[in-house]
């Protein structure tokens, strides 16, 4: 007895000493940590609920669910809901108030961007597989605009895509009439997004898929084989259920980046024109620091960080799902 | 057999329809990088001719020395290496001591500090960059080059990725060494560090060249000329010569250097890295 609570004593003194040691494993990192993202975060919720123009901080004034209100335009948007029926009041939201335009171009653009991604990824993965000649050189070609810096390139397509550029040449040859720079146009304009995008994402989600089909057991391929399913049905049977997880995997991380574009956007169109392609963080970053609505821009970025959030909960609910199975 | 096996590995239309495929696809991925040096080697009326040519009639290398007496480039090289070589420094120091305290310490409070970490992973930084920048503007940080030194460097990724790498390092390895009267701070240096050469390659690679293209930090904090990174600087150069294409597309070839003769070089690690952690997209 008394020498298990002496042990006890000993271990709680040691307990302590080994804290602090954990401590100042954890402080160099942890204090940076907590001042620049740990308490912005938790600032944001609460400024979202407030009015405040910069200037002194006594002028910040709650204002409770009123940037809400503005942002949603609930007032107007109920009216007309009033007037016009609910999908009237809908209408209403996503073709003329900004947030209703900023989320159907952000899930428009997510929606487009996120199928046409893995498509590209998957069919570089599986000829990059293939033995080929050249595939460490291949690989490094299409991962190459993953590093290359988005100002540049987004300035390269942008040329690429004018009026008189090499696209429009090649299409005009295949019997377009298009003869539009892409930006300037209000349909085109998603389009030049959505196509740098993907020609960008393809790359690294093929190094991804590249490690997956690297990963299914060579057995399963043996016993179709004997089963005497052809090479379509191989793929149809065995890569693909095999490449569920990843495909999953990738959906939730290319979702969420494509939530969060803004480089592309900023450079390419800057929301226009008009605001055809005018994205979430676009409308967070004009609320903030062209108009100094600090109070409404906090409340869309609350907007994104739900979507965000749901997003990521059903990924952690299904990946449980898959770990069951 | 052999002859089977010549016949596999010779000529034969499927793989001729791969080799078509990975072509067309190599082609479709560098046609810009291939134009943008067409372009930056033509004169700005040459730019946009019909039908256009790929290789330009003279090449105007003067193009090049040009850039430099119109925009500072030096200065921004200067300034966003700086920035990435410091925060690729802090973040992976800060983030491999932190990570040892999360995988192999026990101590009241690691599992609700741990949430601390991996919750605001989920947290895009969009969604908190306003309050962020307020404070840092209090704190008398705005338009200094630390501001996105230390906007960078503490990220909740590092933390995580090392973290991950270290818990599959067997602890029996930090008891034996704890019994022969090593300090947790020696096995930190002595063992986890020289075990983890492979994670800290990844976030290395993926810190320096993230800070090297962050575009939307710079831009946000840093207005003076000479604290300005090559993406912002360069984005203004395209705003305010927005019709010399061929001067545009030049300065645009100079900045991708320094990440191109990175990747180049360490590529491996790249892929390597992004197979087996994944992360960060």
């Amino acid at each position: 007895m008394t020498s298990a609570s002496r042990k006890k004593y000993r271990m709680g003194k040691l307990g302590r000493k080994n804290t602090l040691i954990a401590y100042s494993f954890l402080a160099p990192n942890f204090i940076g940590f907590a001042i620049f993202t740990l308490i912005p975060v938790i600032l944001s919720v609460v400024m979202s609920f407030t009015e405040w123009k910069g200037g002194a901080l006594s002028t910040m004034q709650w204002v409770g669910g009123d940037n809400y209100a503005s942002i949603f335009s609930s007032a107007k948007v109920s009216g007309k809901m009033a007037e016009l029926g609910f999908f009237g009041g809908l209408d209403y939201f996503f073709n003329k108030v900004d947030l209703g335009i900023a989320l159907k171009n952000t899930v428009f653009y997510t929606v487009v961007t996120v199928p046409l991604s893995l498509v590209c990824a998957v069919t570089l993965a599986l000829v990059l597989n293939k033995a080929v000649k050249g595939a460490v050189a291949f690989r490094a070609i299409f991962f190459f605009p993953y590093v290359a810096s988005m100002v540049a390139i987004c300035v390269c397509w942008n040329f690429m895509l004018m009026k008189n550029g090499p696209v429009n040449q090649l299409l005009m040859a295949f019997g377009s009439t298009f003869n539009k720079s892409w930006t300037a146009d209000s349909t085109m304009a998603m389009w030049a997004i959505v196509l740098v995008s993907v020609w960008r994402n393809m790359g690294y989600y093929m190094v991804i898929y590249l490690a997956a089909l690297q990963g299914i057991p060579r057995e399963l391929y043996e016993a179709a084989t004997v089963d005497g399913a052809n090479r379509w049905k191989q793929f149809l049977h065995v890569t693909l259920p095999q490449l569920r997880p990843t495909t999953f995997f990738a959906s939730i991380m290319l979702i969420i980046g494509c939530f969060k574009i803004y480089d592309t956007v900023a450079i390419m169109t800057n929301g226009g024109p008009g605001r055809a392609t005018k994205m979430l963080v676009i409308y967070i970053y004009q609320e903030a620091f062209t108009n100094f609505h600090y109070g409404v821009a906090s409340a869309i970025a609350m907007v994104l960080l739900l979507v965000v959030l749901l997003v990521t909960v059903i990924q952690f609910s299904m990946e449980d799902r898959y770990a069951n199975n | 057999m052999t002859k089977v096996k010549t016949r596999n590995t010779g000529f034969s239309f499927g793989r001729l329809v791969i080799y078509i495929l990975l072509i067309a696809l190599s082609i479709f991925t560098l046609i810009p990088f291939v134009w943008m040096i067409s372009a930056s080697l033509k004169l700005d009326r040459e730019v946009f001719t019909f039908p256009m040519k790929w290789i330009p009639e003279t090449f105007h290398w003067e193009n090049y020395s040009t850039i430099w007496t119109k925009v500072p480039m030096l200065t921004y090289f200067k300034n966003t290496a700086i920035i990435a070589l410091s925060v690729t420094l802090i973040q992976t120091l800060t983030s491999s001591f932190a990570a040892y305290a999360f995988a192999k310490l026990t101590f009241k409070g690691r599992d609700v500090l741990f949430l601390c970490y991996i919750g605001t992973i989920a947290v895009p930084w969009q969604a908190y960059m306003l309050p962020q920048f307020i404070l840092m503007r209090s704190m008398g940080l705005y338009d200094r080059l630390e501001a996105i030194m230390v906007l960078q460097a503490f990220s909740a990724f590092g933390v995580f990725l090392m973290r991950q790498f270290y818990q599959n390092i067997p602890s029996d390895l930090c008891e034996a060494a704890r019994i022969d009267g090593l300090s947790e701070y020696g096995i930190w240096a002595r063992i986890m560090l020289p075990l983890s050469t492979a994670a800290i390659a990844t976030l290395v690679i993926f810190t320096f060249v993230g800070t090297w293209n962050d575009y939307m930090g710079p831009m946000i904090y840093l207005t003076r000329e000479e604290n300005k990174t090559i993406q912002v600087g360069l984005r203004r150069f395209i705003q305010e010569n927005s019709s010399d294409y061929h001067l545009i597309m030049a300065a645009s070839v100079v900045s991708l250097v320094p990440v191109s003769v990175v990747f180049l070089a360490l590529q491996r690690y790249f892929i390597e890295g992004i197979a087996t952690s994944g992360l960060k997209g």
